[in-house]
């Protein structure tokens, strides 16, 4: 951090964020990086409602009874948090925010291949989120986030025709940031800029928006059946009415288990940025990790039924389906080995993205291994539906997917906001949210061995003490979300300026200024070097090369 | 009854023993898959930490490392993935001879129904040592029958039969819970498998009942007319449904199906669906008119005249020729 080349001019340089004021600039913005950074704010917006229902949560759950709330609002409670946080802010938190600000950077690009397409996916991102918020306003839904019918077409009296068009909508702008990216990597890279020198980040982003593409048009298709069942009362899914319970459940899941994976790819892909920078190398097996997450992506669209192993479908698909889910899991064990060797030999830092990083591999690695005990068909009859899926999932789609993001976000804040973040509170909260999170979700897998089901408001009192554990972990994370929040608000007026590359980093996006200027780079890069090459970074020190901006 | 703070449910069925098995195989693999890693990391990040003037040594990658760890992991996958279908397979097949129990789900209780003709509501008597065969079904939405100290579970859909079955091993009260989400008392729809010693069982069975589940079933069959179609002999509009349960059937369209719960069912509330080959489709459809219990009834009286002693021999014989005799020769092309 002390190449701090820049010597602070009296006079900021103009950059994206300061070209252009007033609020019409940022509505009608077509830089990625501003359309990052609206991203940014209206995801943080729906993480901490979805965190706030996650608080009323634990809340009830403290104690065996229902007291807190009634059972119908507890119902509408955890269906909210899991519809806001899925919805809108996994899904489009790494590759909407990051992405969109890191994809044309990385490759050498002014922008992304269709900015104003760029800009309309945000709007149709709030369309969404507006109608969404319209929906919990009044009354909400309370299916569980997964619709199952026909409870939800036939039985419920909540909103669900109008909390699956909020999905919709924000469904087509997951759709058309994937569009753009993969366009964007396939037309836009810079000369030199190869497929075998692209970061991993990249190839991350590359297989996230394949599932994006192929995958969305199919939950958007089952939202429409499901409101034509609801409202005209066609026979789809409901059996008094000739339909097929459990066609909506294939369906439903074919969308929603590769969304894992446009969840957890992106954050695979920071990691390995972080990884490569902070252990001053090139990935180990760079090739391997490239493809496992192309093959992950694969893969992902066929593992769909296991989430359906008791539901009722037969013996031999569910064989098939276990199966193919451990199939999946191979590419996954690939990466962290591959991480694990690329600190082997390595000079290694622990700074709070690097702290996030080891976070990732540590509770990635159990949300991963407790995936085989759920693709075991056996166990899988006597845990699914309960707490050890809960706590599973979690430690993959926020153990893993959430430490990526903020890992990602410590990284690259300098260069986002032009301004450092203050180290030692952000390693401490890296600190504390390993801590409160393991704290929260750990005690959920012992829950479920026992037998809690998922989706209780109250429960018998011998598993008190595991969710008072629960509920008290739950706090602790609580302050770990909260304190990067303050301290990036902080950093964006008090925090030093940053240097045009704090971390010393190979990538193109670290050749560019701090604040980048509204085009990225003044004059195209030409790429004559591989990807993490941080042999010739670190030997010649004094060399950093020049901002291109 | 309960401790205050369990860390392992209750083991108190056959299943309960697999399960946990596996599971414990599972816990040791992946601890030491976790050891492995966290010791590695945590030992490379000590070890290679930044220091002045060492520079990292740059690897380029391995293949034969990278096969290594992608294809010894495959083979414990494939060795778990292959325990654990054993596992599902076990608690997927009903032994022949179980004793039934007719389950019907709805918002927010259980419904159940001893095929000796007890019934009970969110909760079920059963005996120590014998097979139980639940035969399920929901009146609305999607339900699960869930007994963690069985280590079963299975979903109980509206409009479809759903089977699971256990072998109670330990005499106690256990949780029955219900595991897919069913709207407001969802938590609410909670109940308790009582097991017994045998003979404790057979004192409680012999309380007060209306008879025989198919006896009930027995009635309705005369009180709807279904018996002047189907009538015991070969002269019958309909096919004579003696000894017809868990046989093959020939289907008009030319298809073969076991006529199980799931087919008895589907033929009464939708006749035409799978009709039998050689009868004309004149039976209307009882959707509406008869409820999940009346079916149920209806289910367990069809399989009792299939079951009935050793005339099942006899009967079986007896069904073939009528199909084949009604319809003329030329059905053969079809």
């Amino acid at each position: 951090m002390s190449m701090a080349t820049a010597t602070a001019p009296p006079v900021e340089r103009e950059n994206y964020l300061n070209k252009h004021y007033g609020v019409g600039s940022w509505l009608l913005t077509t830089d990625h990086k501003r359309i990052a950074l609206l991203y940014l704010m209206s995801i943080t917006f729906f993480f901490f409602i979805g965190g706030f229902f996650a608080l009323l949560i634990r809340l009830e759950l403290l104690t065996p009874a229902g007291d807190l709330v009634q059972a119908d609002t507890y119902n509408k409670l955890f269906t909210m948090h899991g519809m806001v946080m899925v919805f809108f802010f996994l899904i489009p938190s790494i590759p909407a925010v990051l992405g969109n600000f890191l994809v044309p950077m990385m490759i050498g690009a002014k922008d992304l291949a269709f900015p104003r397409i760029n800009l309309l996916s945000w709007y149709l991102y709030i369309i969404g989120g507006v109608m969404m918020l319209h929906c919990m306003l009044t009354g909400g839904v309370d299916t569980g986030w997964t619709f199952y019918t026909p409870f939800s077409t036939a039985f419920t009296n909540t909103k669900i025709v109008e909390a699956g068009l909020a999905i919709f909508v924000a469904g087509f702008s997951s759709i058309l940031t994937g569009l753009n990216f993969v366009v964007t990597i396939h037309r836009m890279r810079a000369p030199g800029m190869t497929w075998s020198r692209l970061p991993l980040f990249i190839w991350a982003h590359y297989a996230t928006s394949i599932i994006q593409i192929l995958g969305t048009p199919v939950i958007a298709i089952t939202i429409v059946l499901v409101a034509v069942e609801r409202t005209l009362h066609l026979g789809i899914f409901d059996p008094k009415l000739g339909g097929d319970p459990l066609l909506f459940q294939h369906l439903f899941w074919f969308y929603s288990h590769p969304a894992v994976y446009i969840m957890i790819l992106p954050s695979m892909g920071i990691v390995s940025e972080i990884i490569a920078c902070f252990s001053r190398k090139r990935i180990f097996g760079y090739g391997f990790v490239a493809i496992s997450s192309i093959s992950i992506a694969v893969f992902g669209f066929l593992v769909w039924a296991h989430h359906m192993f008791v539901a009722g479908i037969s013996v031999y698909a569910a064989l098939i389906f276990s199966l193919l889910s451990y199939a999946v899991a191979v590419p996954s064990a690939v990466k962290v080995f591959n991480w694990t060797a690329t600190l082997y030999k390595g000079s290694i830092r622990y700074d709070a993205p690097m702290l996030y990083a080891f976070g990732f591999l540590g509770l990635f690695t159990i949300g991963g291994l407790t995936g085989l005990f759920l693709a075991a068909l056996g166990i899988d009859v006597h845990v699914t539906d309960t707490y050890f899926v809960v706590a599973h999932f979690h430690y993959i789609m926020v153990g893993g997917a959430l430490m990526g993001y903020l890992g990602g976000m410590h990284f690259w804040w300098p260069k986002i906001s032009g301004r450092l973040y203050p180290e030692g509170w952000a390693r401490l909260a890296a600190l504390i949210v390993f801590i409160g999170f393991n704290l929260t979700f750990f005690p959920q897998f012992i829950l479920g061995y026992v037998g809690m089901p998922r989706r209780y408001y109250q429960y018998p009192p011998e598993f008190q003490v595991l969710n008072v554990l629960s509920t008290a972990g739950a706090t602790v994370l609580g302050v770990g979300y909260l304190l990067p929040m303050i301290y990036f608000l902080w950093s964006m007026r008090y925090g030093k300026p940053a240097p045009d590359n704090p971390w010393n980093a190979a990538g193109l996006e670290w050749k560019t200024p701090s604040p980048p200027t509204t085009f990225n780079f003044e004059v195209e890069p030409v790429v004559t070097w591989e990807a993490y090459n941080y042999e010739e970074i670190d030997a010649h020190p004094d060399q950093e090369a020049p901002s291109v901006g | 009854m309960f401790d205050n703070f369990p860390l392992w449910p209750d083991r108190a069925s056959t299943a309960a023993g697999n399960v946990d098995a596996l599971y414990i195989f599972l816990l040791i693999v992946s601890g030491l898959m976790t050891l492995l890693i966290f010791t590695a990391v945590v030992y490379f990040a000590a070890r290679y930490r930044r220091q002045q003037g060492v520079q990292a040594e740059q690897i380029e990658g391995s293949t034969p490392l990278e096969l290594t760890w992608s294809i010894i992991p495959m083979f414990v996958f494939m060795a778990i993935f292959a325990w654990g279908a054993v596992v599902y397979f076990k608690g997927r097949t009903p032994p022949r001879d179980s004793t039934e129990v007719y389950v019907v789900a709805k918002q927010w209780m259980w419904k159940l129904e001893h095929a000796e003709g007890q019934r009970e509501i969110n909760e079920l008597h059963v005996p120590v040592g014998r097979d139980v065969k639940l035969i399920m079904t929901s009146q609305d939405v999607i339900h699960s029958f869930y007994v963690p100290a069985f280590r079963m579970k299975q979903d109980v859909l509206p409009g479809r039969y759903t089977v699971e079955w256990f072998r109670a091993t330990k005499p106690g009260t256990y949780h029955l819970f219900c595991a897919e989400y069913c709207g407001t008392t969802h938590s609410g729809m909670i109940g308790s498998i009582v097991v017994m010693p045998p003979a404790e069982y057979e004192a409680w069975m012999s309380g007060g009942t209306t008879g025989p589940l198919s006896a009930t079933g027995e009635k309705i069959f005369a009180e709807l007319g279904c018996v002047t179609c189907h009538r015991n002999d070969t002269q019958g509009r309909g096919p004579n449904l003696q000894g017809v349960f868990g046989k093959p059937v020939q289907l008009a369209d030319g298809r073969t199906v076991i006529a199980d719960e799931n087919y008895i069912r589907e033929c009464i509330l939708d006749p035409g669906a799978k009709r039998v080959k050689g009868y004309q489709p004149i039976m209307p459809t009882f959707q509406g008119l008869v409820s999940e219990e009346q079916l149920n009834a209806l289910v367990a009286y069809v399989k009792s005249v299939s079951q009935a002693g050793t005339a099942g021999a006899k009967t079986a014989a007896v069904v073939p020729p009528a199909p084949a005799e009604a319809p003329s020769k030329g059905s053969k092309v079809q």
